[in-house]
């Protein structure tokens, strides 16, 4: 079982993206738990999402207190919030940011994790060029996909698209599909500047 | 079809397959999204012919529910904690006249302190006041058990509320079976009113009954639940053939057969505590469960069945009879009168609070070594609790309860910055 | 519903008996062929002012809709002495929910046969004072705002009778009732704000709103049946004396109700979404003594002693409601007919005979 969160604040559609990350796994197939940290919402109050992906059925339902992943959609929270709470050295971390790891005054904190799994992506950069919107959602999960392989593209873009309708959903995809190829691009050559 | 969408979403759509005629709800966290989706489907069209009434309060709400009932229309609405009270009264007025309406609970806690997070404390309140009470493990089976309990409901003439986990399932996205609207139209003939307001055949409901017939009439509606023994397992066999899969019926034991300790449980946190027993059994301890899904009427054969060849009986409920204990377990105790064994009432998730897998561990194996107390708070946070019994020793103004503690969690959880 | 001129009425009273009306302006309860829709055998008091309004209003209903017509009820007098275990006295079908939810509950039966595309039959909702302005009243509130197809008729006997009459949100000031006992510096209920249903039924602009009493029955059956022609939230407000909870003579109920109009204590009148169309006119005002006299739920303001402040200012609550409805004759015409909007050129029911041949 694949466990991930997605921490954000309200009105970012951290929500959102948890549910998109469930449609694209069923639409390849597999089984996904996308459920929200419960609470009264407001915008731009803390907010956790979770997923879970497995091949078979989950019957699992606590909150994810050991995630292989993270999503971090507001860079504001790092320092706000324990994000990065049960997540092992192994563990995958994609952070919505222009700015590297140390810049972001991470170095210390990650520099037992396996680097080659801890990026940042301008994501909310990304999305505004493609949508109009710095709403990062999509094209970090763009990012997720070519970060951890646990959904493929294209999986991503019908999942977008069942939540986003015509121009909106087909610019969100636009946006993933850049994220993708950011993050792809990254990992083979490091610039340094993203990674820590 | 297989789909991936969030529960309160499945249960609408499964309702509205059920060709409701009449419903009426009033929004509250966390079964909104389930009347929002039906709101749009009735506006759309897409559910015709159907009237969805805007209700005022949950007390209109159930009581526009009798009316229509009453009136021979098929009648559904949803609620949870704070609204089931509200609506309490008007509860046990639809049992009492026999009407066949089905309410969705998603189930929440009762303030105060006012909480919106789940717990099974709504649905016990209201165990007693003649209405079905089934318990949905899954949002697969919250949306079959709609499906079934209309049938059910208008079987017997007596009223049938499915519950739900409150976020844990009705926000939840997860993969469901969704039934065709032919396959639904097969399992769930049209509704037929044992009793019906009209004027070609004027009848009066709703007579003042008084020593004299009281008891009989009161014993009816136990008589129906009686007759549910049978029809819910019926109806569950019906639905496995109709639909492919198992769904419903009494209870559900999971690796129970040879089980020395058995762990005794309603709702989604059976899907938790099924992976831990696997865990535990692949360290050999001889451990299962029993989802309990029909509480009323609760099956005293088949739980005692089920539960009278383990050594113990851990009995995990989140709910709490605030001056006496379980609820669940007293009803599970009946079941097993005059059998010796270890009996255990563990309260856990009130208000929300999460039941994890590494703490289910832990109870597990304290339970298979008889270690734990006969009734156990799981996780609780015994040193918040005294020092609030403190301060109440202290002095007689200590304030709000909720509050003093609240201000204790808050510069501990704070910690270092 | 045009006004015959009448001549002649029966020795030693005011009533112009049905047999010198056209048939078509009896009374429905003149006819062979009324539905009894509460018949005979119910156990109401003797001179129970509830029981004659309902028989009036339901038989006019039934007529109103060829019979088609559903019945919710809430808890209270007209419930419970109308279905005595094992009987019932309903002729139609009648179902009783709650105390606080008839007007929920008729809302329910009109949903239901709406879709059932059955809305030719028809809903009527009825309960007591307490019922429908206390207990019932968000439900009342909320039928009204979805104006939901259902007329409502409340039955104003002031208190909660059938319990044994204690206070209601309608009962008067000064009345004693068990709960406002005629003791202490301010015997009886407070002077408080007082709670108009038929007023805050109009603030909700239904189509239609209108009061009435058993003083007046063929008004009443006119009323109900105007209300039966028109779809939507319609509520009607009948005073109903209740012999045994104000202390009066069953004989009086009539008389008292009467008292009630022509002193100017309860307005009766007629509304069209939101605005008064018409009003009943005062035949000959007389001060409210003439009311209060003979119920013994106001005798503390007679003995020992004539309390005269207190009845000043129920005087002065009279004298509101009837500069404020305009219930004294000469304001608009001769015939003290006061027109509204849609109302034809019918001669008006209060400055002549009247439908109950009163005169002048």
């Amino acid at each position: 079982m694949f466990q991930m969160r997605i921490h954000g604040r309200g009105g970012q559609g951290v929500v959102t993206a948890a549910e998109m990350l469930s449609l694209a796994a069923f639409a390849e197939g597999r089984h996904a738990q996308a459920f929200p940290s419960f609470g009264s919402e407001r915008m731009g109050a803390p907010v956790v999402s979770f997923c879970r992906i497995d091949d078979h059925e989950i019957r699992l339902r606590e909150p994810i207190v050991e995630p292989d992943a993270l999503i971090v959609q507001d860079p504001t929270l790092l320092h706000q919030v324990d994000v990065f709470g049960g997540l092992p050295p192994e563990g995958f971390i994609l952070i919505n940011s222009a700015r590297s790891f140390d810049e972001l005054g991470l170095d210390d904190f990650v520099k037992d994790f396996r680097h080659e799994r801890l990026l940042t992506v301008p994501a909310s950069e990304i999305a505004r060029e493609h949508t109009g919107r710095p709403v990062a959602n999509a094209a970090l999960l763009g990012g997720f996909a070519a970060l951890t392989g646990q959904i493929s593209l294209d999986a991503l873009a019908s999942a977008i698209r069942q939540r986003f309708r015509e121009s909106v959903g087909e610019n969100n995809v636009a946006a993933a599909r850049a994220a993708h190829m950011w993050v792809t691009n990254e990992l083979r050559e490091p610039s340094g500047a993203a990674s820590a | 079809m297989l789909r991936q969408l969030e529960g309160s979403r499945a249960v609408a759509e499964a309702v509205a397959l059920c060709r409701p005629e009449v419903i009426c709800a009033y929004p509250i966290s966390p079964q909104t999204h389930i009347v929002e989706q039906l709101s749009g489907l009735v506006k759309s069209g897409e559910l015709a012919p159907c009237e969805f009434v805007n209700v005022e309060s949950e007390f209109a709400a159930m009581s526009v529910a009798i009316g229509a009932s009453a009136t021979g229309a098929r009648a559904y609405t949803a609620t949870a904690s704070q609204g089931l009270l509200y609506m309490t009264e008007a509860l046990y007025n639809a049992s009492g006249l026999g009407l066949p309406i089905v309410m969705t609970l998603a189930n929440r806690a009762i303030g105060a302190p006012i909480n919106i997070w789940n717990d099974h404390s709504d649905s016990m309140s209201q165990r007693d006041c003649g209405w079905i009470q089934l318990y949905a493990e899954t949002n697969q089976e919250a949306l079959d058990l709609h499906i079934q309990a209309f049938r059910l409901a208008e079987a017997l003439s007596t009223p049938v509320m499915v519950c739900m986990d409150g976020f844990i399932l009705t926000h939840a996205f997860e993969r469901v079976d969704m039934p065709t609207q032919e396959q639904v139209d097969a399992f769930l003939p049209p509704y037929a009113p044992r009793q019906a307001l009209d004027p070609d055949e004027p009848i009066t409901i709703g007579a003042m009954v008084g020593p004299e017939a009281f008891m009989e009439v009161k014993y009816l509606a136990h008589a129906k639940q009686m007759q549910a023994l049978e029809l819910i397992p019926a109806i569950a066999a019906d639905f496995q053939d109709a639909f492919g899969r198992e769904s419903g019926g009494l209870i559900r034991p999971y690796r129970s057969e040879d089980a020395e300790t058995i762990v005794v449980a309603l709702g989604s946190v059976l899907g938790t505590i099924k992976d831990t027993i696997d865990e535990l059994r692949e360290e050999g301890m001889r451990i299962g469960a029993l989802g309990i899904t029909s509480f009323r009427p609760f099956p005293l054969e088949a739980v005692r069945a089920a539960l009278e060849r383990a050594q113990r009986v851990v009995v995990l409920e989140k709910a709490l009879a605030v001056g006496v204990g379980g609820i669940v377990s007293a009803n599970v105790r009946m079941a097993l009168a005059g059998i010796d064994l270890h009996g255990y009432t563990v309260i856990a998730g009130l208000g929300g609070r999460p039941i994890t897998k590494a703490s289910l561990r832990k109870l597990f194996a304290d339970a298979a070594a008889d270690r734990i107390e006969a009734l156990t708070f799981l996780d609780m946070d015994w040193d918040l609790v005294g020092r609030e019994l403190a301060r109440m020793g202290e002095s007689r103004t200590s304030g709000p309860h909720a509050e003093n503690i609240l201000r204790d969690i808050g510069p501990i959880a704070a910690g270092p910055v | 519903m045009s006004m015959p001129a009448i001549r002649y009425y029966q020795t030693g009273s005011f009533a112009v008996g049905n047999r010198l009306l056209d048939p078509e302006q009896r009374s429905e309860q003149a006819s062979e062929q009324r539905s009894n829709a509460i018949t005979c055998g119910h156990r109401a008091c003797q001179g129970c002012g509830e029981a004659l309004g309902a028989r009036y209003a339901l038989d006019a209903a039934m007529r109103a809709t060829g019979g088609r017509l559903i019945a919710a009820n809430a808890t209270g007098c007209l419930e419970v002495f109308s279905t005595p275990y094992p009987e019932s006295s309903w002729q139609l079908p009648w179902l009783h929910s709650l105390f606080g939810n008839a007007p929920a509950v008729a809302t329910g039966i009109a949903a239901a046969l709406r879709a059932k595309g059955r809305e030719d039959i028809r809903v009527v909702g009825q309960g007591g004072d307490g019922g429908t302005v206390d207990i019932g009243f968000a439900c009342l509130s909320g039928m009204f705002e979805r104006n939901d197809d259902v007329l409502y008729i409340c039955y104003d006997n002031e208190a909660y009778m059938n319990t044994g009459v204690q206070r209601s949100g309608a009962t008067p000031p000064a009345a004693r009732t068990t709960t406002t006992p005629a003791l202490g510096p301010e015997p009886g209920n407070v002077f408080g704000q007082g709670k108009s249903a038929p007023l805050i039924a109009m603030a909700h602009e239904i189509p239609y709103v209108a009061t009435a009493t058993v003083a007046e029955l063929r008004d009443l059956e006119a009323k109900v049946q105007t209300a039966m022609s028109i779809r939507g939230a319609r509520y009607l407000h009948v005073f109903v004396p209740c012999p045994l909870g104000w202390g009066s003579a069953s004989k009086d109920t009539i008389r008292i109700a009467r008292l009630a109009k022509e002193t100017g204590i309860f307005p009766v009148f007629e509304a069209h979404d939101g605005e008064v169309t018409d009003v009943s006119k005062i035949r000959r005002k007389l001060p409210v003594e003439e009311y209060l006299r003979p119920q013994g739920r106001f005798a503390h303001l007679f003995k020992p002693e004539v309390q005269r402040e207190t009845i000043a200012r129920i005087q002065a609550g009279a004298n509101r409601n009837i500069r404020r409805f305009g219930l004294l004759g000469g304001e608009d015409g001769d015939d003290g007919r006061r027109g509204g909007p849609g109302r034809d050129g019918a001669p008006g029911r209060d400055g002549g005979p009247g439908r109950d041949g009163g005169i002048r």
